[in-house]
């Protein structure tokens, strides 16, 4: 398998993962859903980044560090990113469940009204 | 090796100022995290005054040497390493940023006489990261670190909104975390596409290779298409400003004067950089005018939305969703033949009229914070007699809205008569109308709640006592705004320092 074929697959992949997530993002409306395409959407810019460090590699080099770099750092923030808000959801979903069970919820609405 | 390669491949004296910016905050969150939660508090207020020193020694350097500040990390330089940089506009912005956050520190500060109402530790941790995460957006020049310290500043943000825990707040705090990831992945795969096309990801470098390419690339079309989308996502400019309301106005009134004051202001300056700095003066000419469109349905809408609030914190979450709109009215007007954009009148107009919302939508934040903390609540319609309760607040309040207002004397005053003076010497004739129009509907949004808290009689009735130093604060940071009312009427040199080094001649 030639070299630019591999790359074009890499690419084609990445830009399809881009657009799912894209698509993920902005349709879906679940939070959890949203969270997930997110990380598609992630997944495909890593993806598209090895192609470039593969693509602008010189010299003789097997590939670019820099982009490598990247994404190293990149996952790095989207797994915070990711576990921020899965922690944000579980929070809302217990605040949920003691929403559902409390004595007098008029009075804990007013109260977070006027906070 | 291009001219811009060379300007930014040695360190100037006092570089180092900029990386103590960016981590004496940082460093700051070990001792906190290690000390006793009744101990942060005392570190964060150390801290406080610590990096004020820092900002004040940059501003100081900056302005005596007229040459903006360098710094290269470790020695490596761009494209393989990291440069920092504060040139006028930057320390505009440090300075803007230091103010408010040492002023929200000091009205944050637990009351000896209410120790019950003391913000958690978490507030001040946050606050902390919010700091560095900041300054590292002002110093940054390459995208990458960009990307790291907005991504930093939304991690900071979003927990500040939901810090009652409740589940409203929750909820708010949640659907900003998705619109700011939304943002920063669209400005994560506009990195990708620039490096890819460019090879480097240093913002003077990249402006180098733009302006000698001569027609732009589809990939810096694409990469400042998607960058526009994400920063404006992460700023709520309209459309994309259904995230803020809840958000900024369920937060504690500390926390909302950072979020509305400081923390959108980011991702405008990140615009500002690329649209001035990067794009080349054709396709910002393209883009400008799309962006003003936005900017002007976000001084309508928004505006009409603030006028129909019933309660005080939402109307002041929509007010900030409409002044960012006057920031993207100054993109056409500052781009024109001949000129570099920081020359112009726009240029001076915009900045100020970021750094002039800062500092009055802070203090009025603190001052509705006061005022639902004495009334036990924030319905406008309650109002009637509150000016006897809480004089100082109230006249903030008023003076913050001053500015909104755009009326004499303040900061919002002049910014708002430089963009439409540009507006009318370029006979945009629509901008024009777009300020003024805008202009009246802060009117009616602040006079709805001034008018009954000082000249209707009524119900309000004070619950609990809130300490003058807070109050204190809060006017302080309203006087700031009326006093950057007296700046001269032009180009201000002060904001034009080390732009035209960053990207060569003008245009």
């Amino acid at each position: 398998m030639s070299g630019s074929f591999s790359l074009s697959v890499f690419g084609l992949a990445g830009a399809g993962l881009v657009a799912i997530g894209l698509f993920g993002l902005i349709v879906q409306g679940a939070a959890f859903r949203k969270i997930l395409a997110f990380n598609l959407l992630g997944g495909g810019i890593f993806l598209l980044m090895g192609v470039i460090a593969r693509r602008g590699a010189a010299a003789g080099f097997g590939g670019d560090p820099v982009p490598q770099a990247l994404v190293i750092t990149g996952i790095v923030v989207a797994f915070s990113a990711t576990a921020l808000a899965v922690a944000l959801l579980l929070r809302l979903q217990d605040a949920g469940e003691q929403n559902s069970a409390a004595v007098d919820d008029r009075d804990r609405a007013a109260r977070q009204g006027d906070a | 090796m291009t001219p811009a390669a060379s300007l930014s491949s040695a360190s100037s004296a006092f570089g180092a100022l900029l990386v103590l910016a960016v981590i004496v905050p940082l460093c700051g969150l070990v001792p906190m995290l290690l000390c006793a939660p009744r101990r942060v508090e005392q570190v964060a207020l150390l801290l406080l005054g610590l990096g004020g020193l820092i900002v004040g020694a940059i501003a100081v350097r900056v302005a005596a040497t007229g040459a903006a500040l360098d710094d290269v990390i470790g020695g490596w330089a761009p494209p393989l390493g990291m440069a920092l940089r504060a040139d006028g506009l930057s320390v505009v912005m440090l300075v803007m940023t230091a103010v408010v956050v040492v002023a929200t520190g000091l009205f944050a500060r637990t009351d000896r006489a209410a120790p019950t109402s003391a913000m958690p530790p978490a507030f001040w941790m946050l606050l902390m990261g919010l700091w560095s995460a900041l300054n590292l957006v002002f110093v940054a020049q390459d995208l990458f670190s960009l990307y790291v310290a907005l991504e930093l500043l939304t991690f900071a943000a979003v927990p500040l909104v939901c810090l009652d825990g409740s589940r409203k707040t929750l909820d708010a705090a949640l659907r900003y975390l998705l619109f700011a990831l939304f943002g920063s992945v669209l400005y994560l795969l506009a990195t990708a596409l620039l490096y890819g096309a460019y090879g480097t990801l240093d913002l003077p470098q990249l402006a180098q290779h733009v302006r000698a390419s001569g027609t732009p690339e589809p990939a810096l079309v694409l990469a400042l298409a998607l960058m526009s989308v994400g920063m404006a996502a992460k700023a709520a400019l309209f459309p994309l400003h259904l995230w803020l309301p809840p958000a900024h106005a369920g937060a504690p009134a500390a926390a909302s004067a950072l979020l509305s004051a400081l923390v959108i202001k980011a991702p405008i300056y990140l615009l500002v950089r690329i649209w001035c700095d990067l794009a080349g003066p054709p396709l910002a000419a393209a883009g400008a005018p799309l962006l003003a469109i936005m900017g002007a349905g976000a001084v309508w809408l928004c505006g009409v939305m603030a006028l129909r609030q019933g309660r005080l914190k939402l109307l002041i979450a929509y007010s900030t969703a409409a002044q960012i709109g006057y920031l993207f009215l100054m993109f056409p007007l500052a781009g024109i033949a001949g000129a570099a954009p920081w020359e112009t009148i726009a240029w001076t107009g915009g900045a100020l009229q970021l750094v002039s919302h800062a500092f009055s939508k802070a203090a009025m934040f603190m001052a509705a914070g006061l005022i639902a903390e004495a009334l036990g609540h924030d319905r406008i319609a309650d109002f009637g007699g509150l000016g006897r309760i809480l004089p100082v607040s109230v006249f903030a309040f008023g003076l913050g809205g001053l500015s909104l207002m755009g009326l004499p004397p303040s900061g919002g005053f002049v910014a708002k008569v430089m963009l439409l003076t540009a507006a009318v010497q370029q006979e945009r004739w629509w901008i024009a109308g777009v300020i003024l129009a805008g202009g009246l509907l802060a009117g009616g949004y602040v006079l709805r709640v001034v008018v009954p808290a000082l000249f209707r009689t009524g119900g309000a009735v004070a619950v609990a006592q809130v300490s003058p130093r807070r109050q204190g604060v809060a006017l302080g940071l309203a006087l700031v705004a009326v006093v950057l009312g007296f700046v001269p009427l032009q180009p201000i040199g002060f904001l034009a320092i080390g732009r035209a080094a960053l990207i060569g001649s003008a245009p």
